[in-house]
């Protein structure tokens, strides 16, 4: 109970971002469901503000290291994830243009 | 209200909230395909501001963000990696690409719990607290397992993708793994368990690796043609682990941006099941492959050939021509050939189109992009339903590099391990030419009888190959 009452905020965000979740792209069609993980995969790279936070506050030579580290790999799923969704989505982009010109 | 506004602090919680409904937004138009695109910008945007207002704005103990200069080159050095791999890498390659990056998000996570632990206990210990039971450690130990798990299963599935990798299925493998999963939850709980003792981090170290060989045994039985459906889990699970760290840092963008990753990729998973009509258990558990009771007879059934002038004729006095690619189309790099061989066909006068099933490729979609990528017309495009409506009244369909998409075991075979999948039914056109490169067995590895029928002639050889000397033939008529 005690635990409740220390994190209730952070439990209330959990579960309406939950709710939210499923609720955003319950109509999702077949063919966007490749982009639509993708995006979702460069969502998640949000983690980078862990890696920048432990990062800004590091101290021992160790932690540097790991934060170092971990600041690449965050910025590469960030990055590297909105890149290759908007690689693939500019294949749909493409067939439009060209439908209207016709 | 100017109290609110002038502190340094509100500014980056504003900043968290628009990052916040950016990604809610984002994900919403990335769900439709007129506003995927903006979508993905929406989220990119949103990440932007979170990312600089943290460093510019964030505050521990009174304290502002330190080492900025080694962050913004870690920052550039992510940047330019990302950016140049994933604008280099092969439209066909995009699955393993994804993987990749999503591995990395995971192993980001567990690196900041991996950091995060130590500090956690040597302050508890100085405290003198008897145990580790509070929600810190929980977040901090799940971000790790989760994380952990995420990272090494990516690397496998990406492995898989690419070819890299095998699949090991033994039986023992499913107890393998279940006990190593009570493992590793009951290790989570052990620690939280113990004192607190400044600098013993040993159990730490062994139960993060612990985290990886799971996520290794996890996805290693898993039949490599199920790798979407696992990457899009993992993706989720990515989700849960950025969403543990917003705990931790009791930080409102990582714990909304992941959780919602983390639900709506569950839901992503379990569509991408439904589209293949199985359960998301029987995927994990992997019934796929391996049960050869329903192909034990297929051994001495023959199989006719086509050859290129045959074919060529066949094609060019056809009316009405379907085109149903597969992931060989695509590892050939033919679907530019198979442009041509349409646009050859149309100025004949055979009207062509191409059947798409939902999850033909690699991943849901991926024909889509690669034939977008061929500059198809997207009204060409035709979807499973649709096809097998006409599929009656047409007069060739070519079977280019697809196997179980199209294999009537689905619908007859009640033994088949892909029995109950939806399929193309291909065998009801007039008649079926099948190019392939030999009479090996598709992803699931199971035998294929439209192969055998009798309105079935087959084209062997590379599919790029193939077509250019197909393409010629019709030329030269």
């Amino acid at each position: 109970m005690k635990f409740f009452l220390e994190y209730k905020e952070a439990i209330f965000v959990i579960i309406l971002s939950i709710f939210l979740g499923i609720e955003v792209i319950s109509h999702v069609p077949a063919v966007l469901h490749t982009p639509l993980m993708s995006g979702s995969n460069a969502i998640h790279g949000v983690v980078i503000i862990g890696a920048i936070i432990v990062m800004g506050h590091a101290q021992a030579t160790l932690s540097l290291v790991f934060g170092f580290i971990a600041v690449i790999l965050g910025t590469l799923n960030v990055v590297g994830g909105f890149v290759v969704t908007d690689r693939m989505l500019e294949m749909f982009k493409k067939k439009k243009t060209k439908k209207t010109n016709k | 209200m100017e109290q609110i506004f002038s502190s340094e602090i509100s500014i980056l919680e504003i900043s968290y909230l628009l990052a916040s409904i950016l990604f809610i937004l984002g994900l919403k138009k990335l769900s439709h395909p007129d506003t995927a695109r903006a979508g993905n910008l929406w989220a990119a945007a949103g990440m932007t501001a979170a990312i600089l207002f943290t460093i510019l704005f964030h505050k521990k103990d009174g304290q502002s963000i330190g080492n900025i200069s080694w962050i913004l080159i870690a920052l550039a050095i992510g940047t330019f990696i990302g950016w140049y791999a994933s604008k280099k890498v092969k439209m066909t390659a995009m699955p393993q690409m994804v993987s990749i990056f999503n591995g990395m998000g995971g192993a980001c996570a567990a690196l900041i719990a991996l950091m995060e632990f130590p500090k956690m206990q040597n302050m508890l210990a100085a405290e003198g607290v008897a145990n580790m039971f509070n929600g810190e450690a929980i977040a901090i130990l799940l971000a790790l397992m989760i994380g952990g798990v995420s990272f090494a299963g990516s690397m496998i599935a990406f492995g898989k993708l690419d070819g890299r990798i095998g699949d090991i299925k033994h039986p023992i493998l499913r107890i393998i793994n279940l006990s190593f999963l009570v493992l590793l939850l009951v290790a989570l709980v052990l620690i939280m368990t113990m004192t607190p003792i400044a600098g013993n981090n040993i159990m730490i170290y062994l139960f993060a690796i612990a985290a990886l060989i799971y996520g290794v045994t996890f996805v290693m039985p898993i039949g490599g043609a199920d790798m979407p459906v696992v990457i899009s889990l993992l993706n989720s699970f990515t989700g849960v682990a950025a969403a543990m760290g917003g705990f931790l840092y009791n930080n409102q963008a990582m714990l909304t941006g992941g959780i919602l990753v983390g639900s709506s990729g569950t839901i992503l998973t379990i569509l991408m099941c439904k589209a293949m009509n199985r359960s998301l258990m029987n995927v994990i558990i992997g019934a796929f492959g391996g049960s050869a009771a329903g192909s034990a007879q297929a051994g001495d059934k023959n199989v006719k050939e086509i050859s290129l002038s045959d074919a060529s004729v066949l094609l060019s006095y056809s009316q009405k021509v379907y085109i149903v690619p597969g992931y060989g189309l695509a590892v050939a790099q033919a679907q530019h050939l198979c442009h041509d061989l349409d646009t050859l066909l149309e100025s004949k006068g055979v009207e062509v189109k191409y059947g798409i099933h939902p999850v033909a490729g690699r991943m849901p979609g991926h024909m889509n992009v690669l034939l977008a990528e061929a500059d198809v017309p997207y009204e060409k495009l035709v979807e499973m339903d649709d096809v097998n409506n006409e599929v009656g009244n047409t007069d060739v369909l070519i079977v280019i590099g697809a196997n179980d998409v199209v294999n009537p075991a689905a619908e007859t075979d009640p033994g088949s391990p892909i029995y109950g999948m939806p399929v193309i039914k291909a065998w009801e056109a007039k008649n079926i030419i099948v190019m392939k490169r030999s009479m090996a067995k598709g992803y699931a590895a199971i035998e294929n009888d439209l192969f055998h029928h009798p309105k079935t002639r087959m084209l062997f050889g590379d599919a790029k190959a193939t077509l250019q000397k197909l393409i010629t033939e019709i030329k030269s008529l």
